[in-house]
């Protein structure tokens, strides 16, 4: 992969990442993410040039996770639950009406 | 041109754990009717800070699975996030395995109409359930109940052709998931649910054609229509000239149509990576080992079995082998029965026909009988063995102990069905029948000879019925005849 | 005469225990602090006066009854990433204003249980992103040395309170030296804990695989002290050591470092490092030799690709971290017809613009297509660098350094940069990357009076060791007694 075509992102580019990631930003914004990401992602280039042939990440050679045995524990009271929830309904969280999508 | 439909199933079934995926809040039988949020915690609910620890029971059961399905399972597997918005979705990633899966690379055996095939899993992976949506008019509410309770998705080879042969694979693989503990199979609750993959290509050609996919399919009936509707559609596109394109697509049950959720270029970029809070998951030789020691024999095994031990119909077979439960009670059954010169067969249509239709008039089913399975065998052995009662009898007997818990000889007794097998007293009732019936048996004389059924419920009545009807017929058949003699 | 809240954690505790103060009287006088400069430093985002008074008192009964406990009646300060049950956790953030954790974090938990009384919640740069404090959603925290600059970040506010006195101790957390930057620039210890040591449940995620809890305290023996109280398997953390706590105390004693092979790194000249910093480095170095340490030459040949290792892989994994902030459940919401439009606004307007960055940036390194060239890629690189500290603990003991390449800088002089604000971090991201537990002592000053700290470097899992080295030096010098002038016109 060229460093170049993978670095200088293009405006389409960063507003295809802003909607992957649901962030709304202003015109002004896309403007300045589009010229630090490219300064950012030129100086990240440069791992491009390390050779790691084989190496794993360091994930695949880490520790081994404990398990939890299946006992039921604790839960919230729905109070608690939904304490910090901005707009409740009838024990719900509610948000705007949804099309049945998946 | 002839057409030839490949179709592929993944399917997701609940994995029945006490507690969730990866938090403790338990997970019980009826979420859609608890109050909403009233079983969630910081992990389910993704408050901020929370973290996932793995649930071993359910890690186990994958694994149970996995060798159910003579799948590899895989040394180390990584749990990773698949990253997608969506109010269901608490963490706005769903924890699944991607890369790495459980097990690998499976088969599971089905009958088709009887025809034999093996149907090839691809993968299995474990990954956590999302929460659930209501909608209405003022906004749609979210209940996070179901938000991390275990999946087990089974990911199959394309290797059906048909959708019946799509319809047996689930039946099957549903079956087999039942056997092992890990799901209870309730389709209506969504324990378990499909989505095909489905393309055609001409027959005989040995390349694949454009796949679509249809997604939330909740029993067999809707999976079989579906994807004989998604064939139709396909063939339907080529004949005309056009081309099949990537979709994914939905099925209303209701209108038994297919609706398009979304088009290729709607495809989601779902970002995959290894989740760093769960660290790989290692499964050691020893943990299958254990588990493989202790997996039940299967519905197609025991079927077979059954067919070649028991002398079965491989109807009844069928009938009886699903529900563990009810197959442990048959064979139990039979066990005693054979014990006492009682035919399996027997067993089984009593199982089928007034065990079914008993157990379908209580909620309670096989496990919450009154009856035991010895029990059943000792009443076979009255009715078959001993002749003491005749089928009626053993009709209402089963009826008792199943309100009772008694023993069929005290039914019999306490309600005084058992048999009349002295000859002398059924010729003296049949006596008296002839005798009080100077026209029927006129009638019967003239040749009306199918009247002698008429005579044999009225030796019936007259006994309460306790004559063993095939002697009542014959005694009966015997005295009219007498009377034909005496009349020339 | 000092004021109480001016004692160590451990002088406070031998005073309380000997029954010369109370919990109480050292609490008051903390919150008194906290009164006379907290309108100049803003350390603090949520304070707990009343709590922490009827904690104090609750304190000073058990003592009175005869329990003693490790930090009984200390007061302390957490970050505000730290989840405290019934006390707003804001993460800096204005996504999470007003948010209230009905749990308390596991290092809460444990710091509470060993005694401690809570004095509140303190500042930093919104969801640890930063290394001024100047990305806090509400205020910047100001370094109590010098009110004009910054106190580094992301734990500013922890550090910031430690350093001025408005705590005896605090928590923070560091990613990539969120807490050894600040405690150099603000003449304090840091201490990063091996990753896996101290539980991350309830410390809201930043970078999982490089999130660890440490504490910041006015020297070594306190540091010790909270580090074994908070040090630990928990089994609401998958990532969380089995063969971890220790109570690191009761191994630090006076002694000279005969034996100790000391690494040497050195430094790029893309470090950038400031001449007075270079300075004071070399003279602590000489200091560890003096004591009979051998210095030698290590080289980390990975090292230089740390800071581009670090800035895709941390943006990654936040970038999923934080997608749980959509405004359902928690957080700001913003009105909308559509739930596409909620989550997008929500996110838009909550997060403030480092954070943004940070997620745009995690994003495109995992999205297709790029995933291998750069997140696969970084992954291998940081397996690499960790390759490189164990071939250098080879030969060496500990590795030592400057912490941070300058002294505090002012505020807003680097807003405007992000790649040079990135490289304030620059000497630790490494270790962060390689899991090892490092910490910034106290080593001098600069011509404008600004604090110097070292930082030395152990191998996984030798906590001990490092603070061994630490409270040597430390012993052997008295940088650490320095206090901010602000305090004497308190």
């Amino acid at each position: 992969m060229e460093n170049e075509s993978i670095t200088s992102l293009t405006r389409e580019e960063v507003e295809r990442i802003a909607v992957l990631a649901h962030l709304s930003l202003s015109d002004a914004e896309v403007a300045l993410y589009r010229e630090q990401l490219s300064v950012i992602l030129a100086h990240a280039a440069r791992l491009q040039a390390v050779d790691a042939g084989g190496t794993l990440p360091p994930a695949a050679v880490g520790r081994r996770p404990v398990l939890r045995e299946d006992e039921p524990g604790a839960t919230l009271s729905r109070e608690e639950a939904l304490f910090n929830g901005p707009d409740c309904d009838a024990g719900c969280f509610r948000v705007p009406p949804v099309k049945a999508m998946e | 041109m002839e057409y030839e439909a490949v179709i592929g199933l993944e399917v997701h079934a609940q994995v029945h754990t006490r507690s969730k995926m990866f938090c403790a809040c338990p997970v019980v039988p009826d979420t859609g009717n608890l109050p909403p949020n009233t079983y969630v915690c910081p992990v389910c609910l993704a408050l901020p800070g929370a973290l996932p620890v793995v649930n071993r029971q359910a890690v186990a059961l994958g694994i149970r699975a996995a060798l159910a399905l003579h799948c590899a399972v895989q040394p180390l597997s990584v749990f990773a996030r698949k990253s997608y918005f969506y109010p269901d979705l608490p963490k706005g990633y769903q924890i699944t395995q991607y890369a790495h899966p459980l097990a690998r690379n499976g088969y599971l055996e089905v009958d088709v109409s009887q025809r034999f095939c093996r149907i090839g899993i691809t993968r299995i992976h474990l990954e956590e359930d999302t929460g659930k949506l209501y909608h209405g008019n003022d906004g749609t509410r979210v209940d996070f109940n179901r938000a991390g309770v275990p999946l087990l998705e089974i990911v199959s080879e394309p290797d059906m052709r048909s959708p019946d042969e799509a319809r047996a694979y689930a039946m099957a693989l549903r079956d087999v998931l039942v056997y092992l503990g890990l799901n209870t199979g309730d389709m209506e609750k969504g324990m378990i649910r499909f989505e095909a993959n489905v393309s055609i290509r001409p027959q005989g050609s040995g390349t694949l054609g454009t796949r679509t996919e249809i997604k939330n399919l909740n029993s067999f009936r809707a999976l079989s229509r579906a994807v004989d509707a998604e064939i139709a559609r396909q063939i339907a596109i080529l004949n005309s000239g056009g081309q099949v394109t990537l979709k994914t697509l939905g099925w209303d049950a209701a209108g038994e149509q297919l609706f398009v959720q979304r088009n290729k270029e709607q495809a989601h970029d779902y970002r995959y990576f290894p989740d760093p809070d769960i660290p790989p998951l290692a499964v050691t030789p020893e943990w299958v080992a254990s588990i493989a020691a202790s997996l039940p024999e299967l519905p197609r095994a025991r079927k077979a079995r059954w067919v070649a031990h028991y002398g079965l119909r491989e109807e009844d077979a069928a009938l009886l082998v699903p529900d563990r439960a009810l197959a442990g009670y048959f064979e139990a059954a039979v066990k005693h029965g054979l014990g006492c010169g009682v035919a399996p067969q027997d067993v089984a249509n009593w199982m089928t026909g007034e065990v079914f239709r008993l157990l379908k008039a209580r909620t309670s089913g096989i496990t919450g009988a009154r009856v035991s399975p010895e029990r059943l065998a000792a009443l076979l052995r009255l009715l078959y063995v001993e002749d003491a009662i005749n089928v009626a009898s053993a009709k209402k007997i089963l009826e008792v102990m199943f309100e009772t818990g008694e023993s069929p000889e005290r039914v019999v007794e306490r309600l005084g069905l058992s048999q009349i097998s002295d000859p002398a007293l059924l010729e003296a009732v049949a006596t008296r029948v002839i005798r009080d019936s100077p026209t029927q048996v006129a009638q019967y004389l003239d040749g009306k000879e199918p009247l002698i059924g008429w005579f044999v419920g009225q030796i019936m009545r007259e006994t309460r019925g306790k004559a063993e009807p095939g002697q009542a017929q014959e005694i009966a058949r015997v005295f009219l005849e007498r009377e034909r003699s005496n009349r020339f | 005469m000092i004021a109480l809240c001016d004692l160590t954690a451990h002088e406070a505790l031998d005073l309380l225990r000997s029954g010369e103060i109370t919990s109480v009287a050292l609490t008051a006088s903390a919150l008194d602090r906290i009164l006379a400069v907290d309108n100049d430093v803003c350390a603090y985002l949520t304070l707990t006066p009343e709590q922490a008074l009827a904690e104090a008192s609750a304190a000073d009964a058990l003592r009175r009854a005869g329990q003693d406990l490790p930090l009984l009646g200390i007061p302390v300060a957490f970050k505000d990433n730290l989840s405290t049950r019934g006390i707003p956790t804001s993460c800096g953030s204005r996504m999470l204003d007003g948010y209230v954790p009905p749990y308390d974090a596991t290092v809460v938990r444990r710091v509470k249980e060993a005694g401690a009384v809570v004095l509140g919640k303190t500042n930093m740069d919104a969801f640890a992103m930063g290394s001024s404090t100047e990305n806090s959603a509400f205020f910047p925290t100001h370094n109590p040395w010098d009110l004009a600059r910054v106190p580094g970040g992301s734990s500013g506010g922890s550090a910031a309170a430690v350093a001025a006195g408005e705590a005896l101790l605090a928590l923070g957390s560091d990613t990539g030296g969120s807490v050894r930057q600040p405690a150099a620039l603000c003449g304090v210890v840091g201490v990063r804990p091996t990753y896996g040591l101290c539980s991350r449940y309830g410390l809201i995620a930043f970078a999982s695989s490089l999130d660890q809890v440490g504490p910041v305290a006015r020297d070594v023996t306190d540091a010790a002290l909270l580090l074994g109280v908070i040090a630990g398997h928990d089994p609401a953390d998958s990532t969380s050591r089995l063969d971890s706590g220790s109570d690191y105390t009761a191994y630090l004693a006076r002694k000279d470092l005969a034996g100790l092979r000391v690494g040497v790194l050195q430094s790029h000249p893309e470090d950038g490092i400031q001449a007075e910093v270079a300075d004071a480095t070399r003279r602590a170095l000489k200091t560890l030799r003096d004591l009979g340490a051998e210095l030698v030459d290590v080289s980390l040949p990975h090292g230089v690709y740390a800071l581009s290792t670090y800035y895709l892989i941390a943006p990654a994994e936040a970038s999923a971290n934080l997608a749980r902030f959509d405004g359902v459940r928690y957080g700001f919401r913003a009105a909308a017809d559509t739930v596409e439009a909620l989550f997008s606004r929500a996110r838009g307007a909550g997060f403030g613009p480092e954070v943004k960055r940070r997620i745009m940036l995690g994003t495109y390194a995992l999205s297709a297509g790029y995933y291998e060239a750069f997140y696969i890629q970084a992954q291998k690189v940081r397996t690499l660098i960790r390759a490189d500290f164990d071939a250098a603990f080879e030969a060496v003991d500990v590795i030592v350094g400057p912490t941070s390449p300058t002294t505090a800088f002012m505020l807003g002089e680097r807003v405007a940069d992000p790649l040079e604000m990135y490289r304030a971090d620059a000497l630790t991201l490494s270790q962060a990357l390689a899991g090892i537990p490092a910490i910034s002592v106290p080593c001098g000053f600069d011509a404008a009076g600004l604090p110097v700290g070292l930082q030395i470097t152990a191998p996984e899992m030798q906590e001990l060791r490092m603070l061994q080295v630490a409270f040597a030096f430390e012993q052997a010098t008295d940088w650490h007694r320095r206090r901010p002038s602000l305090i004497e016109s308190s």
